[in-house]
C-alpha cells in the first residue's frame, strides 16, 4: 500500500489549528490506518518553510504523495471535501459520512 | 497636556517625484494605503516605485507581495524604470513574497480558513530585509484566488493591523472597473484603509490624460484634486503638482530689461525679474522680434538665456534673428544661450513640462522664452493645457527667472483668444502685437495691456522692424478698434478719404 504523506500548516495554538490537527487524525486513522506519514507545521515558528511551499491559508494540507500535489485548506471539518483531496472518497462511502 | 491626541499624523516621504508636494509630505506613516485604478492606469508601477525609491534614496528595505503577476515578469517591467530589481534582491534590500496563484491546484476548501501563514510570512520578509515599506499586488487577485470574500476582507483587516504594529508603511492596490464611479470593484476600501489614492488614465478627445488624486488621508493633510503625472522611463512616474508652488512665490522688485530701451520705458522700466510675460499676436507681427531682443538683452547683461522653440527649426530661427542684427549661433557657441527646438507633436504635454524643468534646472538661465507657447495646445486638451501653463509658471517664478511665452492669435487682425484668456491670469504682464491695416497699409502695433505691480504706458504705439531690430514709434492717434481687430480712423482724414475714393 502506498504511504500518504501529508503536510499541515497551522497558525499557532489556536482553536482552528487544534481542529484540523483532530478533524486530520481521525480522517487519517479511519482510512489509512498506519500508512501515513503527518507532518505538523506551526508557520509561526518556521514561516521558512510556509514560503517554500507557498502556503497563504491556514490551516492548509498539503498531499505531497502519492501524486498528484494537492491543497486543502480551512479547518476539515468537512470531511467529504478532505475525501475528496486525498483522493479517498469511494462510491461506497459517498453518502456514508454525516 | 494632552499632546497625544492632537498630534498629526506622521508622514513618510515617499520621494515618488511630484508625490510629496501634493501629499504635503508623503504617506502616512506605518499605515495601509488603498492605491486603486483602471486596469492600465500605473498601480503596479506606483507599488514598485515605492519601494524602490525607498531603497535608493533612504536605504530601507522593501517587500514586494504580489498575488497575480510573476516576480519575473515584475522585474523585467520594472527594468524599463532603471530599477535593478534583481540586484537588490542580492542585497537583501527587496525581497518578492510570491502570493500568486498556482496553476493546476485549485486549493479544495474543507471548512473555515485564515491568512495566517501569509502574515507570517510577510512579517518573517520584513524582517529579513529591515523594511519599512511593503507593497501588496493586487487585492483583487488574492480575492479571485480564495473564494470566500467575507474571509478575505476579514484578513486584510488583520494583515493591515498587524503591519501597523510593525511599524512599516504599506501600500495595497486595488482594480476599479471605471475612472470614475465606485472606488474599487470589491468594495475593499472601507475596512482597508483610511487612506485612499487613485490613479487614472483617461481618454479626453483622444488624448491619455494621467491623474493622480489624493481621495482621503484620514488626519492628515494633502491637496484636494487630479494631478497629472506621467510615466517616464528609466524614472518611473512622476506627478505634477499644480497649485503647490504657487504659495511660496516671492515678489521681486528687481528690473531687467526687455532688450529694447523703447519698451523698457513703456513697461514702467523694464519687467521684473520673477515675472512671466505674455506676448500675443499673429504671424508675422513680430513676436519672434520681441523674443529676439528679449534674449539679446539678457546675454547682453551676461545673463544665460534658454529659448524653447516649438514653431520654428533652428536654421530658420537663426536666419530671421540674423536679420534683425542678433547672432544666436555665435551666442549659442559661447555657452550663454541654449536653443531647444522641439515639435508639439513629439510627445505629450506633460512629458514637455518635465524636459523643460529638467532642462531649465541643469542650464539654471536667468531667462527663459518659450516661442510659442500657443502651439503647445495642440497636443493637449484645454484643462491640460492650463494645468500645464499653470504649472510651468510655477516652477519659472519659484527660481527667480524672467519668462517670457508669445502666444499666436489665430485671426489676422487681432482679438484676444481662450487660450490667452487661460495664461492671462496666470501672467504678470501681457505685450499686444497687432497688424493694423491703415489708408490701404499694413502696419504694426505694439500696447503694454497689463504690467503687474507697476505703471506703465497706455498707448498703442506704432513699430517698425530693420536690420537692427525693433523700434518702437508714436502712438496711433485717431485709430480706434485696434485691438478688437477693426482698426478705423478717427475724424476728418477718414471722411474725406471716403468722400474722396
Amino acid at each position: 500500500m502506498v504511504k500518504y504523506q501529508l503536510k499541515l500548516f497551522v497558525t499557532g495554538q489556536t482553536l482552528r489549528s487544534s481542529r484540523a490537527i483532530m478533524n486530520l487524525r481521525r480522517i487519517c486513522e479511519e482510512e489509512l490506518g498506519t500508512g501515513y506519514e503527518l507532518d505538523i507545521i506551526d508557520v509561526l515558528e518556521r514561516p521558512q518553510l510556509a514560503e517554500e511551499e507557498r502556503v497563504l491559508a491556514t490551516p492548509t494540507l498539503i498531499k505531497k504523495s502519492p501524486l498528484p500535489v494537492r491543497r486543502i485548506i480551512g479547518d476539515l471539518s468537512d470531511t467529504k471535501q478532505v475525501l475528496r483531496g486525498l483522493e479517498l472518497l469511494h462510491p461506497e462511502s459517498r453518502g456514508g459520512e454525516g | 497636556m494632552d499632546t497625544a491626541t492632537a498630534r498629526p499624523i506622521e508622514k513618510l516621504a515617499t520621494n515618488i517625484p511630484g508625490f510629496d508636494h501634493i501629499s504635503c509630505g508623503g504617506l502616512p506613516k506605518h499605515r495601509t494605503t488603498l492605491v486603486s485604478g483602471t486596469s492600465g492606469s500605473g498601480k503596479t508601477v506606483f507599488a514598485a516605485q515605492f519601494l524602490a525609491e525607498g531603497i535608493t534614496k533612504s536605504g530601507c528595505g522593501g517587500v514586494f507581495v504580489t498575488f497575480e503577476e510573476d516576480p519575473v515578469d515584475i522585474r523585467n517591467n520594472m527594468a524599463t524604470m532603471g530599477w535593478d530589481i534583481e540586484a537588490w534582491e542580492r542585497e537583501g534590500k527587496w525581497i518578492f513574497l510570491d502570493a500568486s496563484a498556482q496553476i493546476d491546484e485549485e486549493p479544495i476548501v474543507a471548512g473555515s480558513y485564515d491568512l495566517g501563514a501569509l502574515l507570517a510570512r510577510v512579517e518573517y520578509a520584513i524582517d529579513a530585509c529591515k523594511a519599512d515599506r511593503v507593497s501588496l499586488d493586487s487585492l483583487d487577485a488574492i480575492s479571485n484566488q480564495l473564494q470566500d470574500r467575507a474571509t478575505v476582507r476579514r484578513e486584510l483587516f488583520r494583515i493591515g493591523l498587524a503591519l501597523k504594529k510593525k511599524k512599516v508603511t504599506s501600500i495595497m492596490t486595488a482594480e476599479r472597473n471605471q475612472d470614475y464611479g465606485d472606488i474599487s470593484r470589491y468594495g475593499v476600501e472601507e475596512f482597508v484603509a483610511d487612506n485612499v489614492i487613485i490613479l487614472r488614465n483617461v481618454l479626453i478627445e483622444e488624448k491619455r490624460r494621467r491623474t493622480v488624486e489624493i481621495l482621503k488621508f484620514r488626519g492628515a493633510d494633502h491637496k484636494k484634486g487630479e494631478h497629472p503625472f506621467t510615466v517616464v522611463p528609466g524614472q518611473g512616474l512622476v506627478a505634477i503638482p499644480l497649485s503647490a508652488i504657487e504659495l511660496k512665490q516671492k515678489s521681486s522688485d528687481v528690473r531687467i530689461t526687455t532688450g529694447n530701451a523703447e519698451l523698457d520705458a513703456m513697461c514702467g522700466g523694464g519687467f521684473f525679474r520673477d515675472s512671466i510675460v505674455l506676448v500675443s499676436g499673429n504671424t508675422g507681427t513680430g513676436k519672434t522680434v520681441v523674443v529676439s531682443e528679449f534674449l539679446s538683452g539678457g546675454l547682453k547683461a551676461c545673463e544665460r538665456t534658454l529659448l524653447f522653440a516649438f514653431e520654428e527649426s533652428r536654421e530658420q530661427l537663426f536666419r530671421n534673428v540674423s536679420a534683425l542684427g542678433g547672432n544666436f549661433e555665435k551666442m549659442e557657441r559661447e555657452g550663454m544661450l541654449k536653443i531647444i527646438c522641439e515639435y508639439p507633436e513629439v510627445m505629450g504635454l506633460e512629458d514637455h513640462l518635465l524636459s523643460m524643468n529638467n532642462i531649465i534646472q541643469d542650464f539654471r538661465p536667468l531667462r527663459v522664452a518659450v516661442d510659442s507657447i500657443s502651439a503647445l495646445e495642440r497636443v493637449s486638451t484645454a484643462k491640460g493645457f492650463r494645468e500645464f501653463v499653470i504649472s510651468l509658471t510655477s516652477a519659472i517664478k519659484q527660481q527667480e527667472i524672467t519668462g517670457l511665452f508669445t502666444s499666436t492669435t489665430p485671426t489676422q487682425l487681432g482679438g484676444f483668444t481662450i487660450t490667452e484668456a487661460h495664461i492671462s491670469a496666470t501672467t504678470d504682464s501681457i505685450i499686444l502685437l497687432r497688424n493694423v491695416e491703415m489708408n490701404g497699409e499694413l502696419r504694426r502695433g505694439l500696447t503694454v495691456l497689463k504690467m503687474r505691480g507697476s505703471q506703465h504706458d497706455k498707448d498703442i504705439r506704432e513699430f517698425v522692424i530693420d536690420g537692427s531690430g525693433m523700434h518702437i514709434g508714436k502712438p496711433f492717434r485717431n485709430v480706434n478698434g485696434i485691438l478688437a481687430g477693426h482698426p478705423f480712423l478717427n475724424g476728418g482724414e477718414q471722411s474725406d478719404r471716403g468722400l474722396g475714393g
